[in-house]
């Protein structure tokens, strides 16, 4: 495996940021990447074990290397996090080495998740790095025999002020300074930080490190990794989620088949494995290889019956009052007060390439290092997915390494986790590497999705504006995160007989992600949380044995909640802002106390004042949401055009104004804005998935004589809007995450655009031609 | 077992390939896993398997095809395939160059699909002799799949896609000149 190196330009500054990919891979074996940590100033973490192989920032006469516990998604967060670190060590643009998600190397920084690499993976770099720089201003102190606030640094150089501040000509390199011994620092969260007023990388438009490599087809994507020796697996499903008792026939024309090793089974997980991926398909193909018959299991609740069976009681196992401002004698007694019921479907993460992943399980732990698997995943947190598969392999977590590669982007959990593990109990059998890359059918059918959700609310409205809100959100939680000590939360630990976690015991961080609303009117918000199996009694959270789920696995999908609550809130706020005469830009700016929040909807006032006049099969709307009531603030503007014989609903253009507080890469952000618009685009237009009360029946991107019925479908290049991006920047307050902030405003803003269209609501995703028609005519 | 020669790149390179069966039931193996497996080829990636994504994308004789399901026994012996591994020169193609300046990648996995599915595109127009820069619902629509003879549908999940197109334009200038 090759290990790229890039350029260094390292305590030279100047440059362009690039970065080394230190990926460790089996040509460096885990004792030698952990004896290459060792550094000359080296930060760790704060309480870590005298012999820990984990590090935050290590520098070495060669170079520096951040190891980062969050990862590079496809988001661009490797390239803000750099700036954020050389521009701690007054580096300049420079070049740094770069480990991520190892949890051999890497101190676990959680999950990257929830937008929270720049706000808190960013700053907890940043304070490794500002713990590093001063280590090395007390040894340039000491190298001038001067005091540190007598120096100034800059581009990997000391120089001793003069009296106005600048430097007086007298220089010492931190490449000399390293010279000088070994250090090993806890990270020190006291050391100051710099200034934002000094800031000057970040800020500045760095361009991703990456790209350069990932168009030319250099850059090593997990999909990439390769090992010796390393076999190929396919997993064999059930045919429905709750199958049991599968029969394996026609071993003896797997057998046949030139390359074939294996054919893997514990309980209901099955898989092959071969020589070449080829060999794997064609050995685990019904027509080729083996058969598998199963006996079908209990039934699901059917997509059809969805929306009725969310609000049935029967299917709860709580309900919880998250913030009740005393609305009802409001609701009772006002003249005016609207109903409405919003629902989404079940949504996935799509991501491009199909989950895949390397595992490598010897049948000793090493000597040195006491690793016995090795796993090569794109999850989004290593440190759990060890703690989950190491008890589905029956080691110690100490015995399991996860390291991350970069897939494709996730938009959250997707079925990285699920192959991982599938990988490992593969190679565990074979008592070989084994490479396992998802087919799309496995990825559409089996990744753990985003749950559908269902709203009732109820508002009143009266001349001064809204007079107080109820939101019922009805959901599944976001429940299939791998959890340590617990395999069940893996796929292949549900086919072998383990059981998830007991469900979460609210929606906070889950399905109720964005149902409160920061408008300053009195509001109600009560969760009514969905068994997504059941469980062992009507209000239990634990799964009952044998497993058996009602409705597909459902997790963390790109702003969770977020995206129905904000749709279901953003709507009904433009319903009762009609149903009261008030405009519903303006009535968001004089019901928002937050100046940050009123300044993102003033800044849409001019592309508001200017919109089409609707009416005619061409409108506007707008949205807002603040993503978790508390961070970053989002105000979205859509313009429709809908087809009144088809119709079909166009979006024409969208503009996104936007505060995440220090922005630390402009360009950067606006990418992920734009991202955040076509994914929303297409989550509101087009996406849904299919399945009946056994199976998902949406298991392609399109429909094909292969895979007949309604498809994954998702946006297409020519149903891009144009995208407008007002950044709101504010060097003062602290960098809030711009991952999935602006999704969720979207589907609000869609609606509320076709509302002034067509004088129609529609309260149901996705906005279909068929749902529009109907509205159209109904 | 069977073995294929073509020209990769500009190289000759030849390797055996796993088939099952004969005749009009032959099954063999997708190009695809051959150019990754025994090529080192990483450019043409594994998206969707069907022909629906555009992440496998390379030129065979010129024309982009989907590689994921083009199967080996169906490829000429001296065919001519181009991979994103090989488009670069001394220096980056255009459609490279451009994609980096203008930023127009998120994770960028599906790169591959648009570089090499509009290189075969603009070049193919211009050897039917139109040197037009195409416009940007010309280019949107050949991404889409809905251009006369094209090659099917591109998807990119993490919404780059204005990006991309005005990367594709703006290196097609270049190129027709």
């Amino acid at each position: 495996m090759s290990v790229q190196t890039s350029r260094r330009q390292f305590l030279v500054g100047s440059g362009a940021l690039a970065i080394g990919f230190t990926l460790a891979g089996p040509a460096t074996s885990a004792a030698a990447a952990a004896a290459a940590s060792n550094g000359l100033v080296r930060v760790e973490a704060v309480g870590a074990p005298a012999n820990t192989t984990q590090s935050w920032l290590v520098l070495t006469k060669k170079g520096i290397t951040v190891y980062s516990g969050k990862v590079e998604l496809g988001t661009g967060v490797q390239t803000a996090l750099a700036q954020m670190v050389v521009e701690e060590l007054r580096l300049g643009v420079a070049d740094v080495d770069w480990v991520q998600g190892d949890t051999l190397l890497s101190v676990s920084q959680g999950g990257t998740t929830g937008s929270k690499s720049i706000q808190n993976g960013g700053i907890q770099l940043q304070q490794a790095a500002a713990t590093a720089f001063q280590e090395l201003s007390h040894r340039a102190a000491a190298h001038f025999k001067v005091t540190p606030d007598q120096l100034v640094a800059q581009d990997g150089r000391f120089s001793l002020a003069t009296r106005s501040g600048h430097s007086s000509g007298h220089t010492v390199t931190y490449k000399d300074l390293l010279k000088s011994g070994v250090t090993v620092l806890p990270l020190d969260q006291t050391v100051p930080l710099m200034a934002a007023n000094k800031y000057v990388v970040v800020g500045t438009n760095v361009p991703r490190v990456d790209l350069p490599a990932k168009m030319d087809a250099t850059f090593r994507f997990l999909h990439d990794v390769t090992v010796p020796g390393m076999l190929h697996g396919r997993v064999v499903r059930p045919t429905g989620r709750n199958s049991t008792q599968p029969v394996i026939s026609n071993l003896d024309r797997a057998k046949a088949i030139e390359g074939f090793v294996d054919v893997v089974q514990h309980d209901r997980f099955i898989g092959v494995v071969a020589t070449s991926e080829w060999a794997a398909s064609v050995a685990a193909s019904p027509k080729s290889g083996i058969s598998v018959s199963w006996t079908t299991g209990p039934k699901m609740i059917a997509q059809a019956d969805l929306p009725a069976a969310v609000r049935d009681p029967a299917n709860h196992y709580r309900s919880v009052v998250e913030i009740d401002d005393g609305v009802a004698p409001i609701l009772a007694t006002a003249d005016q007060v609207l109903n409405s019921q919003y629902f989404s479907p079940f949504h996935m993460h799509g991501g491009m390439g199909a989950s895949t992943a390397v595992a490598d399980v010897r049948r000793a732990p090493d000597p040195a290092t006491g690793i016995q698997a090795t796993i090569w995943s794109g999850t989004q947190n290593v440190t759990a997915l060890a703690g989950a598969i190491a008890p589905l392999l029956g080691l110690a977590p100490a015995a399991v390494r996860v390291i991350y590669v970069e897939a494709s982007g996730c938009y959250g959990h997707n079925g990285a986790d699920d192959c991982a593990a599938d990988a490992a109990v593969l190679s565990q059998a074979v008592g070989k590497p084994v490479r396992v890359q998802w087919t799309r059918q496995d990825e559409h059918a089996w990744e753990p999705l985003g749950g559908a959700q269902a709203h009732d609310m109820q508002g009143a409205v009266g001349p001064d504006g809204i007079i107080a809100w109820s939101h019922l959100n009805y959901a599944p939680t976001a429940n299939s995160r791998p959890v340590d000590g617990t395999p069940g939360t893996l796929l292949a630990g549900t086919l072998m007989g383990k059981l998830p976690a007991p469900l979460p015991s609210s929606s906070v961080d889950s399905s109720g992600r964005n149902a409160p609303v920061t408008y300053d009117f009195p509001q109600r918000v009560e969760a009514r949380l969905l068994k997504s199996f059941v469980t062992t009694g009507p209000t239990s959270a634990a799964p009952a044995s044998p497993l058996t789920y009602l409705i597909p696995r459902t997790t963390a999908l790109r702003s969770l909640g977020g995206f129905s609550n904000s749709f279901a809130n953003e709507s009904f706020f433009d319903e009762l802002a009609h149903a009261g005469g008030h405009d519903p830009l303006e009535l968001r700016i004089a019901s928002l106390p937050d100046p940050r929040a009123v300044a993102v909807c003033e800044a849409l006032r001019d592309v508001w004042r200017t919109r089409p006049p609707g009416g005619d099969g061409t409108g506007a709307g707008v949205a807002f949401h603040q993503y978790e009531v508390v961070n970053a603030y989002v105000a979205t503007y859509a313009e429709v055009r809908v087809d009144p014989d088809t119709g079909k609903v166009t979006v024409t253009r969208v503009v996104v104004a936007h505060d995440c507080g220090l922005i630390v890469n402009p360009d950067g952000l606006r990418n992920q804005i734009e991202g955040n618009v076509v994914q929303g685009v297409g989550r509101t237009l087009k996406e849904e998935v299919f399945y009946t009360d056994d199976r998902v029946t949406s298991v392609a991107w399109q429909t094909s004589s292969f895979n007949p019925g309604p498809q994954y479908e998702v946006l297409r290049f020519n149903e891009v809007p144009a995208i407008e991006t007002i950044l709101i920047n504010h060097t003062d307050k602290p960098p809030l995450g711009a991952g999935e902030p602006a999704i969720g405003t979207i589907g609000g803003a869609i609606g509320n655009a076709i509302f002034a269209a067509i004088g129609k609501r529609i309260r149901t995703l996705p906005f279909t031609p068929d749902r529009v028609k109907a509205a159209l005519t109904g | 077992m069977a073995s294929r020669k073509i020209l990769l790149n500009g190289k000759r390179v030849a390797a055996e390939y796993q088939a099952i069966g004969s005749g009009d039931s032959e099954t063999s193996e997708a190009l695809l896993y051959w150019l990754r497996e025994r090529f080192g080829q990483q450019g043409p990636r594994f998206g969707c398997g069907v022909s629906q994504c555009g992440a496998c994308t390379v030129l065979l004789d010129d024309v982009p095809i989907r590689s994921c399901t083009r199967q080996l026994h169906t490829v000429d012996d001296n065919a001519e395939i181009r991979t994103l591994d090989g488009l670069s020169g001394k220096r980056p193609h255009p459609l490279q160059r451009e994609f980096v300046e203008l930023q127009a990648g998120q994770c960028a996995f599906c790169a591959n699909g648009m570089i090499m599915g509009s290189l075969g595109w603009i070049e193919g127009r211009i050897t039917a002799g139109n040197h037009e820069v195409p416009s940007e619902a010309e280019i949107e629509d050949f991404l889409s799949g809905a251009t006369p003879n094209g090659q099917g549908n591109y998807i990119c999940r993490c919404g780059t896609h204005t990006r991309i197109v005005a990367a594709i334009r703006s290196a097609a200038k270049e190129m027709v000149r």
